[in-house]
């Protein structure tokens, strides 16, 4: 993350209701300049609307959005200094690819040789094929059509670039190199992406930052990796990626107690009385004694999955049932339905609110 | 599994025997057969009628071409009539195109719910005849009438002459041929994603230039399929000549009628029909050229 930089974007209670139902609810936030910030969050959180706001496709029921400390509320779309990846791409279907990426500078009024040589620079740049230049979009291919979205949107040289979930409609492979291309393209451009998924994977490899969003509101905001070792709730740390949960309730001696297994538990914690005790799969490993971890509890060994580099387990303890993963290199595998003791150290298990 | 060669030979020619007559084309069949006498039949009589001897009914016995040789003729001056017919019909075009587009994009993107409704008032007047909304309209317009006798009962000078003139005949066609250009246009326009929109309008393009450069050309297929039903009709439109027009304008629908009737030429009158379709087909043809679907739909 380029530091020393200022904010570019700043939100303030920013607010969308429609009717009866408020989509996005008094959200602060702000971005900084040239970062890649990812808003996650399940489907029909609020985050396309945010976007759409920034975007000036939708009007703020209130609050305020400024970009460079003005004021854009009331600034139309085609006046912000922003644009926008659509989901569809919405790439024009009577235009061939170098008109499509030529189609900002044509109504911006570049004269016709000068904005077909941008467009072909750009081509190079988004590694489109010179040929396809003449081609109709929709005979490009879905990875080839996401470059020339990009392409477009860089022809329109906007100050922040937003992403609608343009990845979601591709197949697992391509989704991947495009995810990591799109990193490269925004490390070698310098400008601010905003991107919204509600794919985890996505944020995790693309973002400087996340922010998870949950019923209108922003939850956390952070690095991928303080979002995911230290979500601030059960939402955070259940949305981002497997994890196992135990009511637990603060006893005394600073450790903490769950009905659901006995024990008490030694964890990094809040201040709150009553939440829950989470440990992420590779944080919880088979021991051979008590001794061999900070926290340590007796379960039966119900079965055993294999991921490819990793071996999971699911145990049985008490009522509960836990997830733990470990390398495939480390040690040997128990034998199902036997008794084993599963531990974890104190540091990489977190008591969280509700 | 062991299959001789001549079992494959015998797959193989039962194949072939389908592929003369597929399925489709036979279930099609029944309405080959309904066009044939129907559409087609009538159709080649016609043609057989332009040739035969002028005045008589011997179809297909005769051949002469002194009917189209009369309809040329310098001192003829039937000609006048196709050039008011095709004047008239491209204006109802011009100004239909021009009135039903803001209507069409209301029903398209802004009446939202409403939009079901406001079609049901354009497609209403279609339950009742022609002739008979067109004397609707007489009554509207004539001395005495609604308009005229509206404006009177207010103290007002009477309402204008409008009737019996070129105009009520343009306002008529205009009236009667509405929906056959707002539905294609509406469904043209429909079809236009929305996305594309705020997409150009997210790229700083002007509302101005989104119109020229994405709406326009995206709803044109529907524009343009709109444009050729009015033209077509209007083309072979006769009771707003008479009834609105009060034969103040002798379009060439008349004439051919007048053929066909009072002066019993029925080849005459067939030969100004086929003169009639060759103009209209070529003009047709030439719009569905511009009409290029494979490159709206990206198959080139």
């Amino acid at each position: 993350m380029p530091a020393g930089r200022g904010p570019i974007l700043s939100l303030s209670r920013l607010t969308k209701r429609f009717g009866p139902a408020t989509a996005v609810d008094a959200i602060d936030l702000e971005v900084r300049d040239g970062e890649f910030l990812t808003i996650v969050g399940p489907s029909g959180c609020g985050k396309t609307t945010l976007l759409r706001m920034l975007a000036g496709l939708e009007q703020p029921s209130d609050g305020e959005i400024v970009l460079r400390g003005r004021a854009i509320n009331d600034l139309p779309p085609n006046r912000r200094p922003t644009c926008l990846v659509f989901q569809s791409l919405a790439l024009f279907p009577h235009r061939t690819v170098g008109e499509n990426i030529a189609f900002p500078l044509k109504v911006k009024g570049m004269p016709p040789a000068a904005r077909e040589a941008r467009a072909r620079e750009l081509m190079r740049l988004m590694r489109l094929p010179e040929h396809h230049f003449a081609r109709n979009v929709l005979r490009c291919s879905g990875g080839e059509r996401q470059r020339v979205a990009l392409a477009r949107a860089f022809a329109y040289d906007p100050e922040i670039l937003f992403f609608d979930e343009p990845l979601s409609a591709l197949d697992y492979k391509l989704k991947k190199t495009l995810e990591k291309e799109l990193k490269d393209i925004h490390k070698e451009s310098g400008k601010t992406f905003i991107y919204i998924t509600h794919s985890l994977e996505e944020a995790m490899v693309m973002s400087d930052r996340i922010a998870v969003m949950n019923a209108g509101r922003i939850v956390q905001v952070g690095t991928p990796e303080e979002i995911y070792t230290r979500p601030v709730n059960r939402f955070v740390a259940e949305f981002m990626g497997e994890v196992n949960v135990l009511p637990a309730r603060r006893g005394a001696g600073g450790l903490y107690a769950s009905d659901e297994v006995p024990g008490a538990f030694r964890v990094a914690g809040g201040a709150a009385e009553t939440g829950f005790i989470v440990v992420r799969p590779e944080f919880l490993r088979l021991v051979e004694s008590r001794e061999a971890a900070d926290n340590v509890i007796e379960a039966q060994l119900y079965n055993s999955y294999s991921l490819g580099s990793r071996q999971q387990y699911r145990v049985r303890a008490g009522d509960k049932s836990l997830v733990l993963e470990q390398s495939r290199a480390t040690g040997r595998a128990p034998a199902l339905d036997t008794r084993v003791l599963v531990g974890w150290d104190s540091r990489d298990g977190l008591f969280v609110e509700g | 599994m062991v299959v001789s060669g001549s079992a494959i030979e015998d797959t193989a020619r039962r194949r072939e025997r389908h592929r003369l007559l597929s399925v489709g084309a036979r279930c099609a069949i029944p309405v080959y057969l309904l066009l044939a006498t129907g559409f087609l039949a009538p159709l080649v009589a016609i043609i057989g009628f332009s040739f035969a001897t002028p005045r008589g009914y011997d179809a297909f016995r005769t051949f002469t071409l002194a009917n189209y040789a009369t309809i040329f003729d310098p001192a003829n001056t039937v000609w006048t009539s196709f050039a008011r017919s095709l004047v008239l019909a491209g204006l109802t075009v011009a100004i239909l195109a021009v009135l039903a587009y803001p209507i069409a994009y209301g029903l398209a993107r802004v009446f939202g719910r409403w939009s079901g409704l406001v079609s049901l008032l354009f497609v209403f007047p279609l339950f009742v005849s022609e002739n008979i909304r067109l004397y609707g309209w007489v009554l509207f317009f004539i001395k005495g009438g609604v308009l005229d006798g509206t404006l009177n009962a207010l103290g007002l000078p009477g309402g204008p002459d409008l009737l019996f003139t070129p105009a009520a005949t343009l306002f008529g066609m205009v009236y009667v041929y509405l929906p056959f250009m707002l539905f294609p246009m509406t469904l043209g326009l429909s079809m236009v994603p929305n996305d594309l929109i705020e997409a150009g309008r997210d790229m700083g393009a002007s509302r101005l230039q989104i119109w020229r450069e994405i709406e326009l050309p995206l709803a044109m297929p529907g524009i343009l399929i709109g444009m050729l039903l009015t033209f077509v009709l209007a083309v072979g439109a006769v009771a707003e000549s008479k009834v609105l027009g009060g034969q103040s304008i002798i379009v060439i629908t008349h004439d051919i009628e007048i053929a066909f009737t009072y002066a019993q030429n029925w080849p005459l009158g067939s030969a100004l029909a086929v003169l009639l379709m060759l103009v209209v087909g070529v003009l047709t043809f030439a719009g569905i050229a511009g009409l290029d679907l494979d490159r709206i739909l990206g198959r080139r």
